[in-house]
């Protein structure tokens, strides 16, 4: 079967200095109907390698190498307009700051409904039951839909753009922490509704979060993501329960626990000093032959 | 630790004009709070949760005076905010901060990071340069930020970074109050509990006092005294947070606490 998605050998820079690399050789790939996790400390490469994979890395960022295939289709050669064609459409994507993505003086209706006049010609009354209908699904009473984005909760707002990357029924979805906003009630609907998407649709999802509770109830592959790379990559079962690096280790060493009782622990980097120096191929190394 | 309040709100209403029908041209108001009561003890942390949508983010705003109110009052040190000259009302913001849900949108974009943290401390008149450039590095770094992000612009940093910038902004004046709105909930479980920790120190240090909005009860029970449930903008809960997690009197509390997600699961 050929994969969703192949992302083999990911690497971006700033232009401003080539050498740091903020996303390293990131390998991993995506079956449909099927959800990979990313996890991994604040600052580690994940919204990048999601923003590299859409093509939308801001001008100051630049993918020097890898590969990115989607359905078989290489998607960095392509030109602007058919990676806009398959944006919204084949791939839809929740960004992790909804403020910075949705536009302040149109109205979510018009937002959530522009993907559906584009891509699939929706208009008139059919075009306003379908925003009315995905308006419901994530939890806001369709009247909403004059509101501006303003005039919205931060748990609404997340969940306007949730709307507008479903909309189309992608084949996959790149969520980048998109329940962040909501209580456990509103992110059990938004999982469940994406769940459904997937049974459905065969919908691939990557979903990047920071909630191992959300990793363990949704996950079949986890990546575990640590200074721009790959330290950890297998099936939800492993990484929870058989960590091989020690990064993934010490991380899962400070999840709380459901109750809130555990006490607070920051990450230990003990085991860093013992590690060779952080570059790729060292931690590749560590990856094979685990400490 | 518990002493007399810091910081009181007395029946505090606020509505919205929403649009509504067909083409947004009617429009109705929507009560977003409906005589909302807390109080907030000095050194203590109120937590305040409930659903997306149920006010919480209104009173953040309202409690400061971000926003104006239909009625009600907010007493900070027994004196009535609302009252105050616009003039004494800038002075008390030194002690009355805010981290705000949203970090990317509260963080001017053509400032730098150095000067974003620092921006308080030159309002308020407080040290010299070095003295200010100096505050501003330590509470940088006990963010878990360093040296050379004082140079970046905000968009050069991950929603994790930027939230923590958010919050060494507000602690930096040192202030009495901070209500916290969301200000953890896109951070590693390492960061989440390094910021945490802080706040804790912070308030052992200097007695703060925190409001804290959050929808993650694991989080809430770790930094909490007390916890206000909201929902469709009514206070339906509140106490102690042993007594609220030990035996929850409302259905939509219990709902809260059983809906954690992999708590049967289980991860780690
Ligand atoms: N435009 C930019 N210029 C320079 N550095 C950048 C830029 N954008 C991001 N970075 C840096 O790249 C690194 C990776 O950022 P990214 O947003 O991918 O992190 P993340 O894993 O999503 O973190 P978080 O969990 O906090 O959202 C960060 O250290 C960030 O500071
Ligand atoms: N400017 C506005 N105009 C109209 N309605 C508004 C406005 N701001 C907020 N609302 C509505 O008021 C209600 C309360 O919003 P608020 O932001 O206080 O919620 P919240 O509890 O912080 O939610 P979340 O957890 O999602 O951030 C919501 O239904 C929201 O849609
Ligand atoms: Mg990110
Ligand atoms: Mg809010």
């Amino acid at each position: 079967m050929t994969p969703l998605l192949q992302v083999d050998g990911l690497t971006v820079v700033p232009r401003a200095a080539p050498g740091r690399c903020l996303v390293s050789d990131v390998s991993f790939t995506l079956q449909p109907g099927k959800t990979t996790c990313v996890v991994g400390e604040s600052g580690s490469g994940k919204s990048l390698t999601a923003l590299a994979v859409m093509g939308l890395l801001s001008r100051q960022l630049q993918r020097t190498r890898g590969s990115i295939r989607f359905q078989g289709q290489g998607l960095t050669t392509l030109d602007a307009e058919a990676m806009r064609r398959i944006r919204g459409r084949s791939i839809g994507m929740i960004f992790q700051e909804p403020m910075t993505s949705l536009n302040p003086v149109l109205t979510i209706g018009h937002q959530i409904g522009e993907p559906l006049s584009v891509h699939l010609g929706l208009r008139g009354r059919a075009l306003q039951a379908r925003i009315a209908g995905l308006l419901q699904q994530v939890g806001i009473p369709p009247e909403r839909a004059n509101s501006y984005p303003d005039e919205l909760s931060g748990g609404q707002r997340q969940r306007v753009m949730i709307a507008m990357s479903i909309a189309c029924e992608p084949a996959m979805l790149i969520a980048d922490e998109p329940t962040t906003a909501l209580d456990v009630t509103v992110q059990a609907q938004i999982l469940r509704l994406l769940d459904e998407l997937k049974t459905r649709m065969n919908m691939g999802m990557l979903f990047i979060t920071h909630d191992f509770g959300v990793v363990a109830d949704i996950a079949d592959d986890v990546v575990v993501m640590f200074r721009g790379e790959v330290v950890e990559y297998g099936s939800v079962d492993q990484v929870l329960n058989r960590p091989q690096h020690p990064y993934t280790k010490a991380l899962l060493a400070c999840v709380p626990d459901a109750d809130g009782k555990k006490p607070l622990l920051p990450i230990d980097y003990a085991w860093l000093e013992q590690q060779p120096a952080t570059t790729a191929a060292n931690l590749q190394h560590s990856m094979s032959e685990p400490a | 630790m518990m002493t007399s309040p810091i910081l009181t709100a007395r029946k505090l209403v606020k509505t919205y004009t929403q649009r509504s029908g067909k083409f947004g041209l009617g429009s109705h108001s929507f009560r977003a709070l409906d005589e909302v009561s807390i109080s907030l003890s000095a050194g203590s942390t109120l937590a305040v949760v409930g659903e997306s949508g149920s006010g919480k983010s209104t009173l953040a705003r309202c409690l400061l005076q971000l926003l104006p109110l239909d009625s009600g009052e907010v007493l900070f040190e027994g004196r009535n905010l609302a009252t105050l000259s616009s003039a004494a009302l800038r002075q008390e913001r030194r002690n009355l901060q805010m981290v705000f849900q949203d970090p990317f949108a509260s963080l001017n974009p053509r400032m730098k990071i150095g000067e974003i943290v620092a921006e308080g401390l030159l309002i308020h008149g407080m040290g010299n340069a070095d003295e200010r450039r100096e505050r501003v590095l330590q509470m940088l770094k006990r963010v878990g930020l360093q040296e050379a992000d004082m140079q970046k612009y905000p968009h050069q940093f991950s929603g994790g970074q930027r939230q923590r910038i958010g919050i060494a902004r507000a602690l930096v004046l040192q202030p009495k109050v901070v209500v916290c709105d969301e200000p953890v909930s896109a951070l590693d479980v390492s960061i989440q509990a390094q910021i945490l920790l802080l706040l804790k120190d912070l308030q052992q240090e200097m007695a703060l006092s925190y409001v804290f909005i959050s929808h993650d009860l694991r989080v809430v029970r770790h930094i909490a005294d007390e916890v206000v449930v909201m929902h469709q903008g009514k206070v339906v809960e509140q106490g102690a947070v042993e007594a609220i997690y030990a035996a929850p009197q409302q259905a939509y509390t219990q709902n809260l606490l059983n809906s954690i997600p992999g708590r049967r699961a289980v991860a780690a």
